[in-house]
C-alpha cells in the first residue's frame, strides 16, 4: 500500500508543481483568484474531513472480533462524513458557476488580472475534481470494509482495513496541501 | 511428460481469460503484444516504403504525420514498456524466487484487462482518423491546431499507464515478500534486480504522465489555456512535465533488457557474472539518475543555458552505471566456455548494438553536437539502436532462452540462429546510414527529401525489408514448435537457476516442493556439452 501512495504523491506532485509554476508566474492573479473561493466552506471541509480521518485512525486501533460494532459505526460515520465533504464541496462548485468562475463553460472575469486568475480557477478545478474522485473511491473502500466487519471479521481484514485508512489519511493529506495551496493565498494582505 | 502442467490443467477459455495464474497471465500478454507489434511494424514499414524514393508517391504528408504518431504510440506504450516485464517478467519472475505465483495474481489479471482497454482505446482513435501531433503530445499542436483524434489517444496511454503502475506494484511487493527460503538480495538473479529498477520506475514516473496528459487534454477539451501562451500558459512545461516521465521511461524500456543480457551472458559462457554487486547496484544507480536527466530532450526549446549544461552533465553521469555493464558483460565472456546458440547470438547482438547506441547518446549529450543534431535522423538512429538493436533483441534472446521452459517444446536451433544473424545484419543494414542521414542534416518527420539523401535512404529501406522478414521468422519456428517441436526436458541448458529446476511446462503452482536455495547465483557447470536438439 505505501508503493502505491507512492504513485499517488507522484500524481499530484506534478499536479502541483504546475500550479507553484504558475502562481510563481502570476502572483497576484493567483492571490486575486485566492480571494474569490468559499473558504468558509474550504475551513468547514477541511474539519469534516479530519474528524472523518479521527473516526478511521480509531476504528483501525480498537479493530476486534470483539469490537466489530462499533468499529462498523466508525466505519460508516467516516463515509458519510466523506458524502457530506462531497456535498459542501458540490454546493462550492455552483456558487461558483453562478459567479462565473469556471474556465472553458463559464468564465468570465475582468481587469488585467484575468490570466492569472483563469489559470488559478483551472488548477483549482482540476485538483479538487481529482481529489473528489479519490474521495469516491475511498468512500466506496470505507462501505465494504464497514460490510465485511458487520458480517465476519477475521484477523485478515486488519490488513486491508490498515490499508484502506491509510489510503483514506493519505486522500485527507493531500486536501491539507490543497487547502492550502487553494484559499489561503491572498487572504493574509 | 503425463503429469498435468499450468498449459494442461484446463483448456476453456474462461480458464484462461479468468486466470490468476501468472504464467497463463503471461501468454495473454505475449499474444496481445505480437499482435500490437505488428501493428506497430505495418506503419514503420509503409514509411520506409515511402521513404524509397524523395519524391511522395505512397502517402500524402498528411497520412506520413499519422503513420509515425501511430508508429510511436504502438511500439512505445503498447510494446516496448510492456514487453519484457509483462511477458518474460510475468512468467519467469515468481519461478526465479521459489513462489507459487505473484503477490497480487487478481491485480496482475486486472492490470492485462486495463492493459486490453487501453490498447482498443488508442487502436480505435488510429482506426477512426489517426493522430498527427507524434508521440510526445507536444503542445500547443496538440491542443489548439492538431486537426484529430488526441484525446482518445491520450485517453488510451493514460488508460494503459494504471496497467504499468499495477504491474510495477505486483513485481515491487513480489521480489520483497516472496522470495524462498535462503533467496536473500544477493542471491537474486540480476534479472530480478533490474525488474525491481525498472517497477521503481514505472510506479514513480507514470502518475506524472497521467497527470500530464489529463491536463492536456483538459485543455483540449474546455479550450482553456493550461499551456496556452496567449492566456498565460507555459508550453515548455508541458515538455518538462512530459519528459519528466518520458526520459525515465527510455529505461523502463531498457533495463529489463539488460537484466535479460546477464542471464544470456552468463549461462552461455558457463561463468557467473563478473562484478555481480556491481551490475545490481548499477541497474538501481540508472532507475535513480534517469530521473534527473529529462531536460536533454529539451536542449534547442529555449530552456536556460545553466539548466541545459546541468541536463548535459547529468546525462554523462548515467552514461557511466550503463557502461560499467557493458564492461562486466565482456568481462563475463573472457575465458568462458562460450556457447553459440541462438539466445547468445542475441546476446551478443544485443552488447554491439546497446554499445553503439549508447555512444550517440554521449554525442547528443553534447550540447554543441546536439544543437547540430537535433530533430534529424542522427536521434531517429540513436534511440532505435538503443530500443530496437537493444531492447527488442534481448526480447528475443529472452524468449529463445526461456522457450523451452514456457511452452515444453524446443524450437529449430537451426532457423532460430538464421534469424538471430538476418535481425543483426538487417538492423544495422537498417539504421545504419540513419546516422550518416542526420549527421548530413536530413531532419526526421518529412515524407520527402533532397535526392542526394537517396543513397542512404534506399540502404535502410532495403535493410527494413531483411528485418521485417527476419522479425516474421519466429512466428514461424517458434509458433511450429509450440505444436510440433520436441517435448523441452526441464533444464535444457543445464542452469543452476531455480526456475530451471522444475519440470518443463511448470505446474499450475509451479513447484511440487517448496525450493531451498543455499548459494548464490550462476554456479555454471562447465562442462555443459548437451545442446538441445534440432527439432
Amino acid at each position: 500500500m505505501w508503493v502505491f501512495i507512492a504513485t499517488e504523491v507522484l500524481l499530484f506532485g506534478g499536479l502541483i508543481l504546475a500550479y507553484f509554476v504558475y502562481r510563481h508566474a502570476f502572483p497576484q492573479g493567483f492571490a486575486e483568484g485566492s480571494r474569490h473561493t468559499e473558504i468558509v466552506i474550504g475551513t468547514a471541509n477541511t474539519a469534516v474531513l479530519l474528524t472523518s480521518s479521527f473516526l478511521v485512525a480509531w476504528a483501525v486501533e480498537i479493530f476486534s472480533p470483539a469490537t466489530t460494532r462499533i468499529v462498523t459505526w466508525l466505519l460508516v460515520g467516516a463515509a458519510c462524513l466523506g458524502l457530506v465533504f462531497i456535498a459542501l464541496k458540490g454546493i462550492e462548485y455552483s456558487r461558483e458557476y453562478d459567479e462565473h468562475l469556471v474556465p472553458g463553460i463559464d468564465f468570465q472575469f475582468a481587469g488585467p488580472l484575468a490570466n492569472g486568475v483563469q489559470l488559478f480557477f483551472i488548477f483549482y478545478f482540476i485538483a479538487t475534481a481529482i481529489h473528489a474522485l479519490h474521495m469516491l473511491i475511498g468512500i466506496c473502500l470505507l462501505v465494504t470494509l464497514a460490510t465485511i466487519c458487520r458480517r465476519a471479521p477475521t484477523t485478515r481484514h486488519h490488513t486491508a482495513l490498515h490499508s484502506a485508512a491509510l489510503y483514506w489519511h493519505f486522500v485527507d493529506v493531500v486536501w491539507i496541501f490543497l487547502f492550502a495551496l487553494i484559499y489561503l493565498p491572498g487572504r493574509s494582505s | 511428460m503425463s503429469e498435468t502442467n499450468y498449459l494442461t490443467t484446463d483448456y476453456t477459455l474462461r480458464s484462461w481469460f479468468l486466470t490468476t495464474d501468472h504464467k497463463r497471465i503471461a501468454i495473454l500478454y505475449f499474444a496481445s503484444l505480437i499482435f500490437f507489434f505488428f501493428i506497430g511494424g505495418a506503419a514503420a514499414t509503409a514509411m520506409r516504403i515511402e521513404l524509397a524514393t524523395p519524391q511522395a508517391d505512397l502517402v500524402s504528408s498528411d497520412a506520413y504525420n499519422r503513420l509515425f504518431t501511430m508508429h510511436g504510440i504502438i511500439m512505445v506504450w503498447f510494446f516496448l514498456i510492456p514487453s519484457i516485464p509483462n511477458t518474460l517478467g510475468n512468467f519467469i519472475v515468481p519461478l526465479m524466487i521459489g513462489a507459487r505465483d505473484l503477490a497480487f495474481p487478481r491485480l496482475n489479471l486486472m492490470s492485462w484487462y486495463i492493459f486490453m482497454l487501453g490498447g482498443s482505446t488508442t487502436l480505435f482513435a488510429i482506426f477512426a482518423g489517426g493522430i498527427d501531433t507524434g508521440w510526445t503530445f507536444y503542445t500547443p499542436f496538440s491542443t489548439l491546431y492538431s486537426n484529430s483524434y488526441v484525446i482518445v489517444a491520450a485517453a488510451g496511454v493514460f488508460i494503459a499507464g494504471f496497467s504499468s503502475i499495477l504491474t510495477g506494484l505486483n513485481f515491487i511487493v513480489t521480489i520483497h515478500r516472496l522470495r524462498a527460503p535462503g533467496l536473500t538480495w544477493y542471491r537474486l538473479p540480476l534479472f530480478l534486480w533490474s525488474l525491481y529498477a525498472t517497477s521503481v520506475i514505472l510506479v514513480l514516473a507514470t502518475p506524472v504522465l497521467a497527470i500530464t496528459l489529463l491536463l492536456m487534454a483538459t485543455e483540449r477539451f474546455f479550450g482553456v489555456g493550461i499551456f496556452d501562451p496567449r492566456i498565460g500558459g507555459d508550453p515548455l512545461l508541458f515538455q518538462h512535465l512530459f519528459w519528466f516521465y518520458s526520459h525515465p521511461a527510455v529505461y523502463i524500456m531498457i533495463l529489463p533488457g539488460m537484466g535479460v543480457i546477464n542471464e544470456l551472458v552468463s549461462c552461455f559462457s558457463r561463468k557467473q557474472v563478473f562484478g555481480y554487486k556491481f551490475v545490481a547496484w548499477c541497474s538501481l544507480a540508472i532507475a535513480a539518475v534517469g530521473f534527473l536527466v529529462w531536460g536533454h530532450h529539451m536542449f534547442v526549446s529555449g530552456q536556460s543555458l545553466v539548466a541545459s549544461l546541468v541536463f548535459s552533465f547529468m546525462s554523462f553521469i548515467v552514461a557511466v552505471p550503463s557502461a560499467i555493464k557493458v564492461f562486466n558483460w565482456t568481462a563475463t565472456l573472457h575465458k568462458g566456455s562460450i556457447h553459440f546458440d541462438a539466445p547468445m547470438l542475441y546476446a551478443l547482438a544485443f552488447i554491439g548494438l546497446f554499445t553503439i547506441g549508447g555512444l550517440t547518446g554521449l554525442f547528443l549529450a553534447c550540447l554543441a553536437f546536439d544543437v547540430h543534431a537535433t530533430d534529424t535522423y542522427f536521434v531517429v538512429a540513436h534511440f532505435h539502436y538503443i530500443m530496437v538493436g537493444g531492447m527488442v533483441t534481448a526480447y528475443f534472446g529472452g524468449l529463445h532462452y526461456w522457450w523451452p521452459k514456457i511452452t515444453g517444446r524446443l524450437y529449430s536451433e537451426y532457423w532460430a540462429r538464421t534469424a538471430a544473424v538476418l535481425i543483426f545484419f538487417g538492423f544495422n543494414l537498417t539504421f545504419f546510414p540513419q546516422f550518416i542521414l542526420g549527421a548530413e542534416g536530413m531532419p526526421r518527420r518529412y515524407h520527402v527529401y533532397p535526392p542526394e539523401f537517396q543513397v542512404w535512404n534506399v540502404l535502410s529501406s532495403g535493410g527494413a525489408a531483411i528485418l521485417a522478414v527476419a522479425y516474421l521468422m519466429p512466428l514461424f519456428y517458434l509458433g511450429y514448435s509450440a505444436f510440433f517441436g520436441k517435448r523441452a526436458p526441464a533444464n535444457p541448458w543445464d542452469a543452476p537457476g531455480l526456475e530451471w529446476q522444475t519440470s518443463s511446462p511448470p505446474p499450475e503452482f509451479n513447484f511440487t516442493t517448496q525450493p531451498l536455495v543455499t548459494r548464490a547465483p550462476y554456479q555454471y557447470n562447465e562442462a555443459f556439452e548437451a545442446k538441445p536438439q534440432n527439432a
